[in-house]
């Protein structure tokens, strides 16, 4: 055993937490991020900015209710607009997540655990921010119940034909697994916490939330099981998802909409949006409470990685889309994706294309991956991109298709811009709130991963 | 005099505290638990633990998901309500897939979580083994624990002390149950 086990350190990679640090080094670096009197001195201005975009968010919403989605720049042929766009964004920007903390555990890539937590914190806001749109875009806010097979007044139930409602379960389905795999996770760091704290208000809240967790393994035993079955099932779920957005077009007859390839497509898609959002995230997180041991640089290299493959995934597929439509010699067909890249919404369809397609081949580039400045702006024109590729789908198949009578141009309203603004006020406010009251890093599962946590690690050395 | 809980003993790392373990499983222990802040691979082998059988719950959970979404589509959309959409049967299955693997995947995950707090016997606000400060102080960051219980029949405090000395336990502590904590 032990032979075998100095073999394997030869041949081990770099350890995945630099420093070679204690295990009470990393309960302290955690905690006290938690612990502090005080938080970082851009913590609180920056509450209150996205606080304020959240102010917004509201107001915009109010005045939805008050006078209807006509204040929208919805108008025939473009029956959906922002509202759609933007729900498929967060969505999206959910799944990379879910693919940390599921299929990457599955996959048994230990270095997910410096981030899984806050990865799964943004699915979370992402999708309750992409919840906001499906509710709001109605119309009749105050029958939104009606999406569910709740009893209403009409004695009608929902029609489970439509993609539209597989869309409703799929999502709130997402959303409390999502929240269910998280707070699993999050169980014996918050019994750490309630076991070092001096406040009694703090342990008594810690404590409800620990459940009364101990660390017995009889109790880990369960547990481990529970978290590999969540991961179980999360993967198809988070699979299954964007799937599903998808079937919300692809089961249309709408030219660039109906077509086979868009859920794998969706799927690659929204890992690709999310996982720029995480690298957006955690270069502002590692820098802002100096967790740079901890989230290192080649987590940052993994995730490039990543957005160079999923990058080159959708590239495939929006050059693959001009394939099909010419080879389908359908004339509805080849004439929409002639108008995405060379009609009025060429721009959009370049904005979309640069961003995605050339902007992560800098990625090939080692240095580019060394580089947080050129990370960090690749990452947000990656989601900005992403964002174009909804508005390229939603609008352009719309806005031209079978009549040409009523044809039209889609132009927002500034209520469209203030709504989407406002989602960011959303999102960012509640990740301000996680990284100030929760434990951003699973310290239970980074102590796991530490070289010294291995029960072969000691047999070397001091024999007693 | 309050109630024997436990004997505690402290470890220095995983490595001991899995040979520990081993130890107390091959002395004949039955009531034994090891703490420790993160789970240890092999602890379960190394206790002479069985398999959970959480996969059970979960896989109950998601037969009762599965077959509660087929009951409800067929109800709502063929028996309660018939409506003739798209010219499709009032029971088209294939229609009815994605939000039947939903519901499926939704009972496996909520029967992973309240099965495993079921097992765990979770919430427990109180357990006797909080009364020890040392263990308070360190389960959560980086000790590593076994505790005798003094239910086990061969639980004799001066023998598994003894024992417990024996294994290489650097700090022994007897906890008992608390009368008026706070």
């Amino acid at each position: 055993m032990s032979t075998q086990f100095q073999s394997l350190q030869k041949t081990k990679e770099k350890p995945l937490i630099e420093g070679n640090p204690t295990f009470a080094w990393i309960t302290d670096k955690i905690s006290k991020i938690v612990e502090a009197n005080k938080a970082p001195k851009y913590w609180l201005p920056a509450l209150g900015f996205f606080s304020s975009l959240l102010l917004i968010l509201g107001g915009s919403i109010g005045y939805l209710l008050w006078e209807g989605v006509g204040i929208w720049g919805v108008q025939v042929p473009n029956a959906w607009g922002w509202a759609i766009i933007n729900f498929v964004f967060w969505v999206g920007i959910g799944h990379a997540g879910t693919l940390i903390s599921a299929i990457l555990f599955l996959f048994r890539q230990k270095w997910r655990t410096s981030i899984n937590r806050s990865a799964e914190a943004m699915t979370l806001f992402a999708v309750m921010c992409a919840l906001v749109f499906p509710a709001i875009h109605v119309g009749r806010v105050w029958v939104v119940y009606w999406m569910f097979p709740l009893p209403n007044q009409m004695e009608m139930w929902p029609n489970f034909r439509s993609p539209l409602l597989w869309d409703v379960f799929a999502v709130n389905v997402y959303f409390l697994v999502s929240l269910l795999f998280w707070y699993v996770g999050l169980i014996p760091d918050l019994a750490t916490l309630r076991d070092r704290t001096t406040s009694k208000i703090k342990q008594v809240i810690y404590g409800v939330f620990a459940l009364g967790w101990r660390g017995g393994n009889r109790q880990w035993k369960h547990y481990e099981l529970a978290y590999l079955l969540l991961a179980g099932v999360a993967t198809p779920l988070v699979l299954s998802v964007h799937s599903v957005v998808s079937f919300d077009f692809a089961v249309s007859q709408v030219p660039g909409w109906h077509t086979t390839i868009f859920p794998p497509y969706f799927v690659a898609g929204a890992i690709f949006s999310g996982f720029a959002m995480v690298l957006t995230l955690m270069i502002l997180v590692r820098k802002i409470y100096n967790l740079e041991s901890i989230i290192t640089m080649a987590h940052l290299d993994k995730i490039t990685k990543v957005l160079l493959a999923t990058g080159l995934m959708v590239g495939y597929a929006y050059t693959i889309e001009f394939f099909t439509a010419w080879y389908s010699g359908n004339d509805y067909e080849s004439f929409i994706f002639k108008a995405r890249a060379a009609g009025p919404y060429a721009w959009a369809y370049w904005i979309m294309f640069s961003c995605n397609v050339f902007v992560p081949q800098i990625f090939w580039f080692k240095s580019m991956r060394k580089s947080i400045p050129v990370m960090f702006v690749a990452s947000i024109l990656i989601n900005v991109g992403m964002w174009f590729e909804r508005f390229v789908i939603v609008i352009t198949s719309l806005a031209q298709d079978y009549l040409p009578s009523s044809w039209g141009y889609f132009k927002p309203t500034i209520w469209d811009v203030l709504t989407f603004v406002g989602t960011f006020g959303l999102f960012f406010t509640m990740f301000l709130l996680f990284l100030r009251f929760v434990p951003m890093v699973a310290m239970s599962e980074v102590k796991g991963v530490l070289p010294q946590a291995d029960p072969h690690h000691h047999e070397d050395g001091h024999h007693e | 005099m309050s109630k024997r809980f436990c004997i505690l003993a402290q470890f220095e790392n995983p490595a001991q505290l899995i040979h520990a373990a081993e130890k107390t499983r091959d002395a004949g222990y039955k009531h034994f638990d090891c703490y420790s802040p993160f789970p240890i691979h092999g602890m379960d082998a190394a206790m002479g633990l069985k398999r959970s059988p959480l996969g059970w719950i979960a896989a109950m959970g998601a037969f009762g998901g599965f077959s509660s979404a087929v009951a409800m589509q067929w109800w709502m959309s063929a028996v309660d309500y018939p409506l003739v959409l798209s010219g499709k049967p009032f029971f088209s299955y294939q229609a009815f897939v994605p939000i039947t693997f939903e519901l499926t995947i939704l009972g496996a995950a909520l029967g992973a979580v309240f099965g495993m707090f079921a097992l765990n016997k979770m919430p427990q606000f109180y357990h006797p083994i909080f009364e020890s400060p040392a263990f308070m102080k360190k389960v959560g960051d980086d000790g590593f624990f076994l505790g005798i219980e003094s239910q086990d029949p061969k639980f004799v405090e001066q023998d598994t002390q003894r024992f417990l000395e024996s294994i290489g336990a650097k700090g022994l502590e007897v906890v008992s149950e608390g009368e008026d904590h706070e």
